[in-house]
């Protein structure tokens, strides 16, 4: 291997690293505050990716039935539990905001598909559309045993995304789609080396976007709220923070992220209604690192789970995803031999 | 009335007589579903006792069945081996797979384990689809079917008792595992490893040969898949088949034998009618399929989370009467005792013990010894380093400095589970017993250490003898407690009191030297607390000796012959009851000097550890 190779592979390797660093601040987010590993994280990107295709195809996302479907069922949640708990007063608050608010980026975007208008736009409302997907799934399958051991959580996590691949499948079908790339041009370093501009615009997003979660989560109170459920959710429900709203922000800034990594993605790499599936999986490796709290760790190791991928793809393309999973047994050891774990214990869900 | 016992038989044998009637009955298509639920009810039943019973969730079963799938189909079409020779290897391979794979996950604590149990999955599926030998992507076709006696099992009915005989046969040594010595410490694993160490059993091995069983049962499913299908390709054996495996065992009830077999087949025939009405509605039914399943799971886990077998286990609680003890009466030869302490001989020597937590000395320099025969209490006020001496002494946490003699040995930095082994057994503060276990089963866990029966003997049922002498002493110590009438009824039905004396008859039961008893008194009421004490003073008489550590004074001062007490971390006194309780330093610091002019009177809370 010469230098120009390490170096094409090592940028190569940042920008899917980027890519895994936004995924894997999701995926910690959503963990740390619901104890979830969300594992439908990435079929949300990959539908956004379709949703942008689909404006570039002058057609009406099919996102757009998928967020009506679910704005449905989750209203018929809230309102069956609101009703059950006698709360009638609130019910109709709960229309309008699981109902209603969800349908609104849908009629944006039936309002500008098919028209001409700036690429920009789309992408804009390629991610605003899958917004509201995580919240309304998380509100049906997840704030319902909001309670039970992380186990459950997990195997219901799986099952979600299951559930989601295959709405994607009938949703988007089998075609895979590559969007227009967001940022043209390229750069050239010192060297002689090109570098273009979607890997700069994937570097800079993840500077970016990882910049104002710092600075939203030191800054805000929502923020300090959703750092104090991740801490003790107890405790936090005592200071009167509500787990469900805080919860529920949480899906919500996880669900943007998956948008725009969605649209980050979807001009350098085909994607297929259930490609998600692995970049949320590498995200994963990334957010195992960082033990599924720490999101400076993640950052890190999201990076070297890109590297690694874009190194073992070039000894062997068939086994770099084997290479990555590897990774993660010896990187669990050693986070497992770092924790203390409180002894647990835990009962039987016997009956 | 029937008693639970008999109809849990009569439901076994009523199940396996429809199973070998059905080839007569059914069809080809029939006879096949019924192959498949056979194969798939093998790998559940792995799944069953590893994580329902031993709380070790794996999301790669389905690569054990995979190894061993390809190892035996590669043998028998590269090189033309019998099947039979193919299985041996299959078997060896996956154990192999497991005991390296366990060896390296299985100290993983919280939700890294299953985390792990994604990345192998994922990694040996993706390994199957690329290597060139075992034909990549498209996999080994024409694996021969097994011969047997002559005959050779290629046709679906041929190959179904032979499944079915061999599901029988693993549900059956499961079964035997689970009544039994390692079927014991199996169902406490979830208790913790402090519970496992506290009777002489090692968790981290428990759980590994539990981990190697249940992929050895996956191994064997494998090899009946590759031989019975004829065919191995990589995807059968990936990630999403191992959670379709746990969604069998889920569904079926993770924590029963048999919610592995209604599982397996419920799942399976599911997904057939799904196939089937699917098309009628849609004609995108393939698309639909996957939906469909993943829905009716999750409403699955929001209703019923014990699954099927769960909902018939509470139904059986409720109307059928719990089985009465099966064994026959007359007593076997009493296990083995270890050779009783004369009176007054040193037993614990406690010398210039330390612990630091970073900066905080919580245990400082700490001296005191025991002698055979006597009950020591060590008390102190809240926060007087009591419970970390506890751990000390116990071997639960290391010492920072200093030393703990226990019969002429040196046990600092000696393991718990060796120190209990060496005769010292202990209780918990907060109790630490099996809720789904019956109180006899609780006491027979402490006998572990005592014990030697492993999981081959126990699942061939070769354990009869020591078993009945484990059940026999467990029994006695039973009564020694006085619930000997209530051997039979689930540890967690019992109020507190009374389950603190069953964590005694559990400490009894490994026949220790020396008794640690952890704040027996706490949260108990006056009466229970009479009768502790009047056990103890029992026990004393008996030869045990005791040390107790507690908050209660009352309680102490009328038990024990001597007393060391601890304030901040330091020995305060050591001496007589009597001349403790007049001594004006304890009474400083449990009512605060009048010197310091700050009377504080020590809370009565009990505290956290």
């Amino acid at each position: 291997m010469t230098w120009d190779v390490a170096l094409i592979l090592g940028v190569d390797g940042l920008a899917n690293g980027a890519v895994y660093l936004l995924a894997g601040l999701g995926l910690v987010l959503i963990f740390s505050v619901t104890r979830v590993v969300f594992v439908p994280f990435g079929d949300v990107a990959a539908f956004a990716a379709l949703s942008l295709a689909a404006f570039e195809g002058k057609r009406l996302p099919p996102t757009v039935g998928l967020v009506v479907m679910l704005a449905l069922l989750a209203t018929l949640t809230e309102v069956t539990a609101l009703l059950r708990r006698g709360e009638r007063t609130r019910v109709a608050r709960a229309l309008l905001g699981w109902g209603a608010l969800p349908l609104l980026p849908c009629a944006l975007a039936w309002a500008a598909s098919g028209q001409a208008l700036p690429h920009a736009l789309f992408v804009a409302l390629a991610v605003l559309l899958v917004v509201p997907i995580t919240p309304l799934v998380a509100r049906v399958a997840l704030q319902p045993i909001a309670d039970a051991s992380v186990l459950v959580l997990l195997i219901v996590s799986l099952a979600l995304h299951f559930l989601l691949s295959g709405l994607g499948l009938l949703f988007f079908g089998p075609e895979g789609f590559r969007t227009a790339p967001l940022a043209g041009g390229s750069l050239m370093l010192p060297g002689g080396f090109p570098l273009s501009g979607q890997v700069m615009l994937m570097l800079a997003a993840a500077v970016v976007l990882s910049g104002l979660f710092f600075l939203a989560f030191e800054r805000t109170v929502a923020g300090k709220a959703l750092r104090a459920t991740a801490v003790n959710r107890v405790g936090a429900r005592l200071v009167g923070i509500r787990p469900a709203r805080t919860a529920l922000l949480a899906y919500t800034c996880a669900s943007l992220l998956a948008g725009l990594i969605g649209v980050l993605v979807a001009p350098v790499t085909t994607m297929y209604y259930d490609s998600g599936f692995l970049i949320g999986l590498k995200a994963f490796v990334a957010a195992i690192i960082g033990g599924l709290v720490s999101y400076p760790l993640t950052a890190l190791g999201a990076l070297a789970v890109g590297v690694v991928e874009s190194f073992g793809s070039f000894w062997s393309g068939a086994l770099k995803d084997v290479i990555v999973f590897s990774l993660l047994i010896p990187v669990l050891l050693v986070r497992s031999a770092l924790t203390r774990h409180a002894e647990e214990e835990q009962e039987e869900s016997d009956a | 009335m029937p008693s639970r016992w008999s109809v849990q038989r009569w439901g076994v044998l009523a199940v396996a007589a429809a199973l070998a009637i059905a080839p007569a009955l059914l069809g080809k298509f029939g006879v096949s579903l019924l192959n498949d639920v056979g194969i798939s009810a093998l790998v559940v039943l792995g799944l069953v006792m590893l994580t329902g019973v031993g709380g070790a969730t794996s999301f790669g079963q389905a690569a054990f069945v995979g190894i061993a799938a390809y190892t035996s189909a590669w043998l028998s079409t590269a090189h033309g081996w019998s099947p039979w020779l193919g299985l041996v290897l299959a078997l060896a391979l996956t154990a192999t797979a497991a005991l390296i794979i366990g060896a390296l996950t299985l100290r993983l604590g919280g939700h890294f384990l299953p985390l792990s149990t994604i990345a192998w999955g994922l990694s040996i599926a993706l390994v199957f689809g690329n290597i060139e030998a075992l034909g990549s992507h498209t996999g080994i076709s024409n694996v021969p079917p097994i011969p047997l006696f002559g005959a050779t099992l290629a046709d679906p009915r041929a190959v179904y008792y032979l499944i079915w005989a061999l599901v029988g046969v693993a549900a059956l040594f499961c079964h035997n595992v689970l009544a039994s010595r390692p079927g014991r410490a199996i169902r406490s694993l979830r208790g913790g490893a402090i519970l496992l160490s506290s009777v002489g059993a090692d968790a981290y091995r428990v759980r590994l040969s539990l981990f190697v069983l249940a992929a050895l049962l996956a191994g064997l499913a494998g090899w009946l898949y590759a031989h019975a299908n004829r065919f191995v390709s990589p995807s059968p054996f990936d990630v999403r088949a191992s959670i379709e495996y746990l969604l069998m065992a889920v569904a079926g009830g993770i924590a029963h034998l048999g919610g592995a077999l209604v599982g397996a087949a419920v799942v399976l025939v599911m997904k057939n009618v799904v196939q089937d009405v699917l098309p009628l509605v849609t004609t995108r039914g393939g698309q639909f399929e996957a939906v469909a399943f993943a829905l009716l799971f999750i409403v699955l886990l929001h209703r019923a989370r014990g699954g099927v077998m769960g909902l018939v286990a509470r139904w059986m609680r409720q109307r059928v009467p719990e089985r009465a003890a099966l064994w026959p009466a007359g007593a076997p030869a009493p296990l083995a005792r270890r050779d009783a302490l004369p009176r007054g001989q040193p037993l614990l020597a406690v010398q210039r013990a330390v612990k630091r937590f970073g900066g905080l000395v919580a245990v400082n320099d700490v001296s005191f010894e025991m002698r055979s025969g006597e009950i020591v209490g060590l008390i102190g006020p809240n926060g007087a380093g009591k419970s970390t001496m506890f751990d000390l002494i116990t071997g639960t946490a290391p010492m920072s400095s200093g030393r703990v003699e226990f019969l002429g040995h040196d046990i600092s930095g000696v393991a718990q589970r060796r120190v209990a082994l060496r005769g010292m057994a202990r209780t918990f503060q907060h109790v630490k017993l099996r809720p789904q276990m019956s109180l006899l089963d609780n006491v027979a866990l402490g006998a572990h250490g005592r014990t030697h029966t492993g999981l081959l003997a126990a699942g061939l049922r070769l354990d009869r003898r020591e078993e009945a002498q484990i059940r026999h002493e467990a029994q006695r110590q039973l009564a020694r407690i006085g619930l000997a009438e209530r051997a039979h009824e689930l540890a967690g039905s019992l109020p507190l009191g009374l389950q603190r004396l069953l964590e005694i008859a559990r400490a009894l039961a490994s026949d220790p030297v020396l008794l640690v008893l952890d704040e027996p008194a706490a949260g108990l009421r006056r009466q229970e607390k009479q009768a502790l004490a009047e056990l103890l003073r029992k026990l004393r008489g008996e030869g045990v000796t005791i040390l107790i550590v507690e908050h209660d004074m009352d309680f102490v001062m009328k038990l024990v012959d001597r007393l060391v007490v601890m304030n901040f971390g330091s020995k305060l006194v050591e001496g007589e009851p009597a001349a403790v309780r007049a001594d004006p330093a304890v009474q400083a610091a449990y009512l605060g000097s009048v010197a310091a002019g700050v009377p504080v009177a020590a809370p009565a809370v009990s505290e956290a550890r």
